[in-house]
């Protein structure tokens, strides 16, 4: 076997099986800051995937908005809030009885998707031969700004409201914060 | 490839190659980081008109050994009601996401060795910038988890304060490099030299991008004056209270090689990485050394950034929180969209000039 292709299925097994190791690690986990550490480390194994896809940019981004970004801020809340892991942590039968079947159900789905052929390989405008001529991130970068820039220009809007709606709210009168401060 | 008869697979050899080189740069980073640090304690003994360490060997050369040996063998303690885990994977974070952010920053140009091309950086992301910023963000998980996972009332404060400083300036830090994408429009640390060798270093048409850089470079750091995670006077030692022996070296080395890796980054970006000053000077380029392009130029450089980190440190008084918070939010952070505005004009003024206003 060729040495290159033994290493990239080597790394896509490792990560994959880190992947599903983690996310069943994030269900599990009592305390809900080792969820989140899981769930963190899902982020890691899936950037891992994008780069073998040879989607570099998204790996990238994938790690610095969910796991450098969004889930920073879980965990900032988790900590802030510290919640009492034995409340957590107590299961009814009836909980994992449901969880049991919904599992079930989901393994079932990808058993019949995945035997039934359908897959198709990659089609459009950007088979993997235009994206690595063109480079990867020149391709999104060009498509955000050309084709998709009104959706990008409404996500950042949404965005924007965002934190305006969270600094309206979180904003103190002038009278009440000498009180809190002083 | 072809070894004493032996036909080989390049692809092993590559690999044997980077395997080879990773330890290589590990061992190099840690050394530097050694010497630094006492580098370090000389000038600021210096500022503060004292002698600094000079007992152990030499004018105190051996002393990051003797720093090393006592951390290794001092008591361990975790504590008892700590989260034992992630207290121990905590620093580890730390050192592994210091030690990644440098893979990608190009130290010298590619050397041939017995017919093999060797680059002289460990992996030629064409997404380096962002991967730099990525493992930066990532490097939080250290600090928050350590505060956490101590259960101490002042490492939490500690780790809280660290978090939402590193969010706040890593913003900054992002917005800082946008010039920089934009007049060379590329993410490749190799291109952005590259473009240099054929431009000049960007230093001078990006100064306010530098300026903001190297502000956020120290807050990102977590260095006097924006040292607030770790205040000694107001935290005892912030997010590592509870860390002793050679954990709480792990987070002394991430927080040094983090210098490094801030500085090296600088040196690539402004200052034509390890291009010679003289890299352009026909009379000049043939003298060896002087004219040559090549690590010792790289060394002097991010050495020469390195000083004024510490120049800074020894001489600045530490910030308020609140200061710290608006300064970012209401000063940094309009400068660096204020800096990409203005190299968006410089852009579009240059190709006017040029009678074509041709945007790639």
């Amino acid at each position: 076997m060729d040495f290159g292709v033994f290493t990239e299925a080597l790394v896509f097994y490792l990560f994959a099986a880190l992947a599903v190791l983690a996310a069943l690690g994030m269900v599990v986990a009592r305390s809900p800051v080792r969820g989140a550490l899981s769930l963190a480390l899902v982020f890691v194994a899936l950037a891992a995937m994008y780069i073998l896809l040879n989607a570099p940019f998204l790996a990238v981004a994938q790690i610095m908005i969910y796991a450098g970004a969004v889930l920073i801020l879980f965990l900032f809340v988790i900590m802030v809030l510290n919640p009492r892991t034995d409340i957590l942590g107590a299961r009814s039968r009836a909980q994992t009885l449901t969880a049991l079947v919904f599992a079930g159900a989901f393994g079932l789905l990808m058993v019949i998707v995945l035997t039934s052929g359908q897959l198709a390989p990659p089609t459009g405008k950007f088979p993997p031969q235009v994206v690595a001529a063109q480079g990867h991130t020149e391709v999104i970068g060009a498509l955000l700004f050309t084709q998709f820039l009104l959706p990008f220009e409404i996500a950042s809007m949404l965005l924007l409201i965002a934190i305006v709606g969270a600094m309206v709210l979180a904003r103190r009168e002038k009278g009440a914060r000498k009180n809190i401060e002083g | 490839m072809n070894i004493f008869g032996i036909v080989i697979d390049p692809a092993i050899v590559n690999f044997v190659i980077l395997v080879i080189q990773c330890i290589v740069w590990i061992v190099a980073l840690l050394t530097t980081f050694a010497y630094i640090q006492l580098v370090e304690r000389w000038t600021i003994a210096k500022i503060q008109v004292r002698i600094g360490p000079n007992r152990t060997g030499p004018r105190g050369l051996l002393q990051p050994l003797a720093d090393a040996i006592k951390a290794l063998f001092k008591e361990e303690l975790i504590p008892s009601n700590a989260d034992k885990l992630v207290f121990v994977l905590a620093p580890m974070i730390s050192v592994v996401c210091a030690l990644m952010a440098f893979a990608v920053i190009p130290v010298a140009p590619p050397i041939t060795l017995f017919g093999v091309e060797i680059p002289m950086q460990i992996a030629d992301v064409n997404v380096a910038i962002l991967y730099i910023l990525a493992i930066g963000s990532v490097s939080v998980y250290g600090t928050v988890l350590a505060g956490w996972s101590s259960n101490n009332k002042y490492s939490l404060l500690g780790s809280l304060r660290a978090a939402a400083q590193l969010i706040s300036y890593e913003v900054t830090l992002g917005l800082a490099l946008v010039g920089i994408l934009m007049l060379t429009s590329t993410l490749s640390l190799n291109g952005i030299v590259n473009f240099q060798a054929l431009n000049g270093w960007l230093f001078l048409p990006q100064i306010l991008g530098f300026c903001l850089y190297i502000i956020a470079a120290i807050a990102e750091t977590n260095r006097l004056p924006f040292d607030l995670p770790e205040a000694e006077t107001e935290l005892v030692a912030g997010y590592y209270t509870e860390y002793s022996s050679i954990k709480f070296a792990f987070f002394f080395m991430a927080e040094y090689i983090n210098i490094i890796t801030v500085c090296a980054l600088a040196t690539t970006l402004f200052f034509g990485g390890y291009l010679s000053p003289f890299h352009g000077v026909a009379a000049l380029s043939g003298i060896p050394i002087l004219g040559w392009d090549g690590i010792w130029w790289f060394a002097l450089k991010v050495f020469i950034l390195i000083f004024g980190f510490m120049w800074i440190r020894g001489t600045f008084p530490r910030l308020r929180y609140d200061q710290l918070m608006n300064f970012t939010w209401k000063f940094m952070l309009p400068v660096a969209l204020l800096n990409i505005l203005i190299t968006a004009a410089l852009i579009i003024g240059l190709s006017w000039q040029n009678g074509s206003l041709a945007l790639r």
